[in-house]
Order: structure tokens, then C-alpha cells, then sequence
């Protein structure tokens, strides 16, 4: 048998799975997946690898006793085996108190995230993509180390109440850091699509040689507060951490920044500027993402901060039911609106700055007020009346992201990122700050 | 440093522990499954001969085949619930093989068949072909010596999988109980434990049979203060250890006391967790720190992390190369400083060592997993850096002759690279207790735990948060601080090292999710030293008003 399978063929054998069945309830969620990749670095390809995967699994339930069971092997005698050791575990298991039952048929938004051009990528196909960012490396004696990795798969569930959901999708991403020979200039690049007729490693590459060619020569300046102008991938690796804690329990139980004095959460609170509006929407062309999460929720378009104002937080069923809330699950992708403004503009408006082109080892330092460490890395630029004076030493940061989308200047247009810390991808706008902190000064190159 | 799995945390929030990542392509199975023993070590030579014949016949001039079973079991509670009770076991082989001068990998799950893994090993002599029209420069591989059929076993004297679940479940539900009952208002509590069956084979002529158990406990303890929209968290002083179900046996001489108690190689949750409760409610009140340099007295719950970012990273040669440029970083530990034999890491205080034999520690093994039999050597000596920690295709650049012994995968189904071994301070050699320590100090912060780490690219900057801070005047504990955190380059922090208590004091912390390499692997490493006086070193405040 395959290993990626059409939707009919995902049914049909979901439908036998469930045809074994005698608990209470039975769910079973299926996927099958090829992935590739290609590392390289000091200008030689380094390592590789390929895999393929496949995994049926299999959940029962009697009352709220709930029992888990996987297999791998698709035949009748392993499917029938597979019902019956999760329904052994099931009548084994403690009362699960937060065990809500699975759902019924759900209707999902038609998203399309699955791409030709990936699935039929080759070990061939890889090394071409890589060569043509190597060639460029070695013609300006630069050294480039990189990475291209492709994934292909799909995903399948279906429950004893109905429910059938099928998503089959691609992705590739690609990253690649150039450095000076000396060591010291280094640039960076990112890039991820769903689509791999997208991608254009040369022109990727050309980013990072420039990145690197420029950042060379970096003077120390003093830390500090500064207006920064951050690229995409800077601002992803900061935002992604209000993503992260936007959970209804942890803000309702006291112990998240969404929660507030008197016992309340932040739901409904303006908490920064007017211009910041962060939704998902499973649909985007540029950010497919699955309509269905992991346990049948539909995902719909959803607001999370609209206009500066928490307008969702995500709930998991038990928590809403008891809160007699909607049960909005976390979402599949992120996306923050943007304005106007090109990078251009921002670096012409700006009177002294820090152009930030890449954040890096980004930790939570106090969740009270989401703080967050790390570094400048691979091109910080200063500005002065308008222009690029000169490349800078990298800095030490501790700063929140709520307090720096309260110092929001402008936003830019969205671009699609791969965050150098989830390797997940957004769609984000560059934007201006004012007053971000800077608290250290780092040799690194 | 960890990646972590956006659909996976999202939700979870401040409220979760950060789980170690579970192993790629992890079956669930039942706990009794855990003791189950697996193919049968005739069976795994069978598959690995064909492996190597396979990729021989196709053109490969070396190949190594592994052979991964990994186990696993997760015990999760939060106050008075069991979320889940999770066993997994993840079977597969991996070949690597190098064909025209390059490396080729591919992986297969559940192979237990010799055609199946022969097709693997195939496919990646085909992979190492189409990329070795873009290499300049072959591998050169170290030679090794094969040791024949060979086996490690991890000293454990309590298997964990032996253990009834319920058993782990009670403990955990008594000790977040005691928690409850001392003012906790949340707690998270979670048991995670590992063995590794892993069968290597190589060309060189090695078939090693290895069996590696870990265990960690950890739990994170919460107290609110609604009124003010206040919280507090105070994690758990426990190491994942590379012991078995003996490490939760309460043994009075594996005890530090002191401010607060502190464990060697037997934990006991039930006092940490009443100490935890009561201290994360003494941290809604604690002082907030005045921003400036103080002498820090850091115990060696705190300091494995800070040993792992700024020593163990930067003297990993894969690093300093330039391999990992594009995603960990290299090192400021350049070549040329090694070679001038009086670059001064640190102080004279200052002994590291790396050891993959250490007993009780995450890494230890009996072979790597490119078959170099593992050892003990220095990294920095009186203070003077003088070696690093390499694999096969690396040590002639650094003119050695063998390997160190540094090769890991997280999994069958994962290419293995340069890791980390256990890197470790060395106890001071006079005797010197953390009391007498403390005595001499006039201003400073005693630091207990880990908590908030990062350090750049190339291991420079660095800051550090913990668990409990204590605030040292005139050679006193004078009560609890707040807000804390370390800024420090790290060859001046080192250098500002003046003590190191005796080996009395010496334990080991540690970490299950090491991550490096892309696609992103985790590693298991544990760091020992004692607890460590450095002076002078710049403290910021770390609260902000929203």
C-alpha cells in the first residue's frame, strides 16, 4: 500500500479501523509522510537524510475511562489488534474528570496546502537547489552553511460519531547563513512556502551574501534604548511568544500575562496600540494551514487581537464547557496585519536608529509581563537621519513584546517568515518601534 | 536550548512544564510493553550484515547501520489529577554510508526484515551519489579499530519500567498534595523516563549491544495572588539522571542542607515540593533586587546550565568549524587560540573535564554511535583551554589520530552528529564547605536552580535567571531576592572565579533536550561541579510595569 493516501482511500480504511470497534466511543487519527533533507556547510554538502513514516492510532473510550493504542502495519489481523489493545488500556485507565467525548460531523473551510512541485522532490532535485546556492558562495569566497528540508504528507481522522476530516499538504523550508572568511560579516536568510516552485535559492542566497558583505566592520555603539526598525524574521521570534500564551485556563487561573488583578483575564482589554490586528485563517493562499485541528475542531478565520484589543483567547473543550465558553482552539497559523510603510520608508523617517535583520536564543526571562531575552545576529545596521551609516556590534536585549507593539511607530506590509526559533511559519509585517531595550553589548559575529 | 513544537505548546502557556519532546515516530503501547525485550541481538546482526553488504554491493567505501529501540514513559499530573499516563516505543534502523567520497542516510521504521533494510542502505548510497558531485573535498573518516560483538549496560540497580505505574502515580499525587497543603495554589508534576536499547554496526567490525536508562522528575509549583494579578512559580531542584527508579529513594546522606535542601544522587520530591510551595509563596513578597555587580555563590543546581552554555557548547568542535553556523552558532574557542597553548579560559580555579563514562550521568555509554569506545580527558586545565570534543570525519584537523567518542543520534531515524559529552567542573582540591564559602562575601546572591538562559552564537554574552536567590551581606544570608538575572562575557566570568567547594559538595544537573543540528535533534547531558564562587559580576532587574 502507499504511504500517502487519496481521501477515499484514507475513508475507507478508517471506516474498517471503526468497523472493529465496541467502546463507547472510538476516534482514530491517521497519517503517512516522506520527508528529505540537505545540510551543508564550509561550503561542502555535509549530511542528508530521508525517511518514511506512517502511523494509525487508535483511541477508545468506555464512560470516561480513556484508552491509546498505535501501530504502524495496515493489514486486517494489525487493525482489528490495534481496536482492541487501545479498548484493553481504556477499561485499565483512571477516570479521566476532563474527558469531554469526541464530536460529530463538523463542516471545515476548504484550504489547498498541498503542492506538486514538493511532493515530487528528488535527491537530485535537492542538490541542484542547493548547488546553485553553493556556486554563488564559492564565487565570492564567502562561506555558506545551509539547510533545505521538504516535507509530504497527509493527515486523516474519523470517529465513531461521524466525524471525517482529510488534509493532505507540503511544505519546504530553507535557510542558509553566509559569513566573511575572516569572520567578520554574516548574513542570513529564510525562506518557507508550501509551494516548491517558489523557491529561489539563488535569490535567497543573494540576501545573505549581501547581509554578510555589509555587516562586516561592525563599531561597537553604546546599549541602550533605541528606535529599531525590525525585518520579519526579527519580529516573528518576539510575537510568537504572545501566540504561545494566549491559553483561556492559564489566563483564568491567575498564572499567564492574560490574566489581571482582581481575578479576571485580560478577554476584551485593549492591551496594545490601535494598529495591531492578529487573526488565523486556515484559507490564506500564502499560509495554507489544515481547517481541522488535531482533535476535529474546525478552524475558522479568527480574531485574536483586533485593533489592539484581545478579541479571543483558545479554549480546550473541557475548560469552555465548564466556563460555558465557545471552544476556539488554538490555531494552525498566525497572521498580523500590516500597514503601509516600506522598509525604505522606515529607515527614511527615522532620525537615529537600529535596523535589526535577526533575532536569535530567544527565552522567557519573567511570563508575568512576557520579558524575553536574546541577541542581534547575521546584520545589525545603525541609522542615522535617514540612512544606513554603518553595521553594529550585536546586542543583548531584554524586552516584552506587548510593551514593544504599545511603541509601535509603523508597520509594512506581511511577509510569509519561518520563526529561526519554532521553525513554524507566519505572515508578518516589518515594523518600526520606539524605545526598545537593549541592555548588553555581544562580540559575537 | 530547545525547539519547540508550536501546536504542541500552544495552549499550554506559563501553566505547563516544558516537556522533553517526545522521540520522532513514537508508537504508544502498553506499559507492560516497556519490559518486552525486543529483537533478539542474532536478529540485529542479521539485518545489519545486509545493511552493509547491500550499500558494499552499491558502492559505499564505509557504512554503519543502527539499530534503535526507544522507550518511554511519561507520568503527568497536575494537583490532584493523572493527565495522562503515556508509553511509547519507537523501533527503526538507520544507515549511514559514505559512496564517492560523501555521507548518504536514510531511515526505516519497524524493519525487521533483511530486504528492507538492504533497500535503506541502498537508498542512501543513492542520496550520497547525487550529492557528491557538489563535494570539493571527501570525508575523512579517523580510523577506527572494530571490537567484535561487544555490550554496555547501563549500573541502574531499579529498572523504572519495572516499577507499577501506580506506584509512580501515587508518589507524584502525594507529593502534590503536600504541595496543595502548603500553599500552592497549581502544580504541575511530571515523571518521564527513558531506555535506550541501541545496536550499532560498522564496517570497522563492531557490533555493540547498548542498554541506557534515564529518569526525570520534575514538577513546576505555582502561587497566585489574585488581588494584585500577581504570580509566582518555583520549579522542582531535581536532575534527569542516567539512573534508574533508585534515584526516588530518600537516602539521607544524598542530602545538602542549608537554605533550602539540596540533592545528590537520591531524590526526595516529597520535601522538595513542601520547600517549593512555601518558597514560591515567599517569592510574591521577596525583595526585588537593586541592579549592580555581586559576588554570585552558585550551587550546582544552577551551574550545570551555565557550564553547558558557555563551556560545553563552544569547545564542541563541529562549532568552531563552522558546521552548525547556520542554526547553533561556531565558537569565539577558535582554533588558534587552542594552539597557542595560554589562552586563559578561566581562573587557575578552573578545571573542566569531559567524560563519557561518568556513572549516573545523561551521556554515558560504552561505545558511541560511530563505534569509538568512550573516555575521560581535559578541556581546560589550571585554567588554559587546551582540547575540544570531536567525532571521526573531524579529529584530523585538530591532529589527532582517534576520536573522542562524541557521535550521537537522538534516533534510529536521525543522522548522527557531534554532541555534547557530560562536561564538568572539578571539585576544588582544598577542603571548602558552601557555609565557609558564603562567610567570606560581603555583598552577593546565593543562586539555587536553573530557570531563564541565553547566550549568543558564538558564546560570548550570555544571561542567566534561577530558582531561589538569596541575598549574601557581610558573610549572611540576609532573606530573598527577586527579579534576578546574570549578564556576563564568558571568558571574564570565568576568569572571576575564585572557589570551588570541595568534592563533598560535588552533583551533577543536567538536561534531556539538549537541541542542536538541523533537522533539529535532542540530546541527554549532564554537567557536575560543585558550588562555585565568582566576584564582581553585573546583575540587572528583570521586572517591568505593564
Amino acid at each position: 500500500m502507499a504511504i500517502i493516501l487519496t481521501e477515499a482511500e484514507a475513508k475507507a480504511l478508517l471506516t474498517k479501523v471503526l468497523s472493529y470497534s465496541k467502546a463507547d466511543e472510538c476516534e482514530v487519527n491517521l497519517l503517512g509522510e516522506e520527508r528529505g533533507n540537505l545540510r551543508y556547510a564550509r561550503n561542502e554538502v555535509s549530511t542528508s537524510g530521508s525517511l518514511i513514516n506512517q502511523n494509525l492510532q487508535v483511541q477508545s473510550a468506555f464512560g470516561k475511562k480513556v484508552g491509546v493504542a498505535t501501530i504502524d502495519e495496515f493489514d486486517d489481523a494489525s487493525l482489528e489488534k490495534v481496536v482492541r489493545r487501545s479498548e484493553e488500556l481504556a477499561r485499565l485507565a483512571p477516570e479521566n474528570p476532563e474527558y469531554v467525548g469526541v464530536l460529530g460531523p463538523q463542516q471545515y473551510l476548504k484550504s489547498n496546502g498541498f503542492f506538486d512541485s514538493t511532493a515530487k522532490i528528488t535527491p537530485d532535485t535537492r542538490a541542484d537547489a542547493v548547488n546553485k546556492s553553493l556556486q554563488l558562495s564559492r564565487e565570492k569566497d564567502l562561506v555558506a552553511a545551509g539547510f533545505l528540508q521538504d516535507n509530504y504528507g497527509y493527515t486523516a481522522m474519523m470517529n465513531s460519531k461521524g466525524l471525517f476530516a482529510y488534509y493532505p499538504s507540503t511544505s519546504v523550508n530553507f535557510s542558509l547563513t553566509v559569513r566573511t572568511n575572516d569572520g567578520k560579516g554574516s548574513g542570513y536568510v529564510a525562506r518557507g512556502y508550501s509551494d516548491f516552485s517558489k523557491l529561489d535559492t539563488a535569490a535567497g542566497t543573494r540576501i545573505a551574501i549581501q547581509k554578510a558583505q555589509g555587516s562586516a566592520e561592525a563599531r561597537a555603539i553604546e546599549p541602550g534604548k533605541y528606535t529599531v526598525i525590525l525585518e520579519p524574521t526579527a519580529a516573528v521570534v518576539l510575537l510568537e511568544n504572545i501566540f504561545f500564551n494566549m491559553d483561556a485556563r492559564s489566563a483564568d487561573e491567575g498564572r499567564s500575562y492574560f490574566s489581571k488583578a482582581g481575578g479576571k483575564s485580560r478577554l476584551g482589554d485593549k492591551i496594545v496600540d490601535e494598529r495591531v490586528t492578529i487573526y488565523s485563517d486556515p484559507t490564506n493562499p500564502d499560509l495554507p494551514a489544515s481547517p481541522w485541528s488535531g482533535d476535529g475542531r474546525a478552524q475558522e478565520k479568527t480574531m485574536w487581537i483586533e485593533k489592539g484589543v484581545v478579541k479571543n483567547l483558545s479554549y480546550s473543550r473541557y475548560w469552555a464547557q465548564k466556563q460555558g465558553k465557545k471552544a476556539v482552539p488554538g490555531p494552525n497559523n498566525v497572521i498580523m496585519a500590516g500597514g503601509n510603510a516600506t522598509l525604505e520608508d522606515m529607515i527614511k523617517s527615522t532620525q537615529r536608529g537600529i535596523l535589526v535583520t535577526k533575532l536569535w536564543y530567544i527565552r522567557s526571562v519573567d511570563p508575568q509581563t512576557i520579558l524575553l531575552t536574546g541577541l542581534t545576529r547575521d546584520g545589525t545596521f545603525y541609522i542615522e537621519n535617514g540612512k544606513i551609516k554603518h553595521p553594529v556590534k550585536n546586542f543583548r536585549f531584554n524586552e516584552s513584546p506587548i510593551i514593544m507593539l504599545n511603541n509601535l511607530e509603523a508597520l509594512g506590509k506581511p511577509e510569509r517568515v519561518v520563526s529561526t526559533e519554532s521553525d513554524q511559519n507566519y505572515l508578518i509585517p516589518p515594523m518600526k518601534i520606539r524605545e526598545f531595550t537593549f541592555t548588553s553589548l555581544s562580540d559575537a559575529v | 536550548m530547545n525547539r519547540r513544537d508550536f501546536n504542541q505548546l500552544i495552549g499550554m502557556g506559563t501553566a505547563g512544564i516544558l516537556m522533553p519532546a517526545l522521540p520522532a515516530f513514537s508508537r504508544s503501547v502498553e506499559p507492560e510493553a516497556l519490559l518486552e525485550p525486543g529483537v533478539d541481538v542474532a536478529m540485529k546482526k542479521r539485518l545489519a550484515d545486509a545493511a552493509m553488504n547491500a550499500a558494499k554491493s552499491k558502492g559505499a567505501t564505509y557504512t554503519d547501520v543502527r539499530i534503535g529501540r526507544y522507550l518511554n514513559q511519561f507520568v503527568l499530573t497536575r494537583e490532584n489529577k493523572v493527565q495522562g499516563i503515556i508509553n511509547t516505543e519507537s523501533y527503526g534502523v538507520g544507515v549511514r554510508v559514505i559512496a564517492n567520497g560523501c555521507w548518504g542516510f536514510a531511515s526505516v521504521s519497524d524493519a525487521r526484515d533483511e530486504s528492507v533494510v538492504a533497500k535503506a542502505a541502498e537508498k542512501a548510497v543513492t542520496i550520497a551519489k547525487a550529492n557528491a558531485r557538489l563535494l570539493t573535498e571527501p570525508v575523512q573518516l579517523a580510523p577506527q579499530k572494530g571490537f567484535g560483538e561487544v555490550s554496555w549496560k547501563a549500573p541502574i540497580t531499579k529498572n523504572a519500567f519495572e516499577v507499577p505505574v501506580k506506584e509512580k502515580v501515587d508518589l507524584l499525587l502525594s507529593a502534590n498534595a503536600a504541595a496543595m497543603k502548603n500553599g500552592a495554589n497549581f502544580v504541575n508534576n511530571v515523571l518521564f523516563m527513558v531506555n535506550e536499547q541501541k545496536y550499532f554496526a560498522s564496517t570497522d567490525g563492531t557490533y555493540a549491544d547498548q542498554d541506557i536508562h534515564r529518569i526525570g522528575p520534575s514538577f513546576t509549583v505555582t502561587a497566585v495572588d489574585p488581588q494584585n494579578g500577581r504570580f509566582a512559580t518555583r520549579n522542582s531542584l531535581s536532575a534527569p539522571m542516567g539512573m534508574g527508579y533508585e534515584y526516588l529513594q530518600v537516602n539521607p546522606s544524598d542530602k545538602l542542607s542549608g537554605v533550602t535542601t539540596r540533592y545528590n544522587k537520591g531524590y526526595d520530591m516529597l520535601e522538595d515540593i513542601t520547600s517549593a510551595a512555601k518558597q514560591a509563596k515567599e517569592k510574591l513578597s521577596a525583595k526585588s533586587v537593586e541592579a549592580g555587580k555581586y559576588d554570585l555563590v552558585l550551587d550546582p543546581s544552577h551551574l550545570w546550565l551555565t557550564i553547558h552554555e558557555s563551556v560545553g557548547h563552544p569547545l564542541e568542535l563541529d562549532r568552531v568549524l563552522g558546521y552548525e553556523a547556520n542554526y547553533a552558532g561556531t565558537s569565539f574557542a577558535t582554533l588558534d587560540k587552542w594552539q597557542a597553548k595560554n589562552f586563559n579560559y578561566g581562573s587557575k580555579e578552573v578545571n573542566l573535564v569531559a567524560d563519557k563514562t561518568q556513572v549516573g550521568s545523561l551521556g554515558a555509554v560504552g561505545w558511541d554511535d560511530e563505534g569509538v569506545k568512550t573516555k575521560k580527558w581535559d578541556l581546560v586545565k589550571d585554567g588554559i583551554l587546551v582540547n575540544y570534543q570531536a567525532i571521526r570525519d573531524q579529529v584530523h584537523i585538530i591532529g589527532e589520530k582517534e576520536s573522542q567518542g562524541c557521535c550521537y543520534a537522538d534516533n534510529w531515524s536521525s543522522v548522527q552528529f557531534q554532541r555534547m559529552a557530560n562536561v564538568s567542573l572539578e571539585a576544588g582540591k582544598t577542603p571548602l564547605s558552601v557555609q565557609n564559602m558564603i562567610k567570606d562575601v560581603k555583598k552577593g546572591i546565593y543562586i539555587i536552580g536553573d530557570g531563564s538562559f541565553s547566550i549568543d552564537q558564538q558564546r560570548y554574552n550570555f544571561q542567566f535567571g534561577g530558582q531561589l536567590f538569596y541575598e549574601i551581606k557581610d558573610g549572611q544570608i540576609a532573606g530573598m531576592l527577586k527579579d534576578v538575572a546574570y549578564q556576563a562575557n564568558t571568558r571574564e566570568f570565568w576568569n572571576s572565579c575564585v572557589a570551588v567547594c570541595d568534592q563533598s559538595d560535588y552533583r551533577l544537573g543536567g538536561a534531556f533536550n539538549d537541541g542542536k543540528g538541523q533537522p533539529a535533534q535532542s540530546s541527554a547531558v549532564s554537567h557536575g561541579s560543585s558550588t562555585t564562587r565568582f566576584n564582581g559580576v553585573n546583575v540587572i532587574n528583570t521586572a517591568r510595569k505593564i
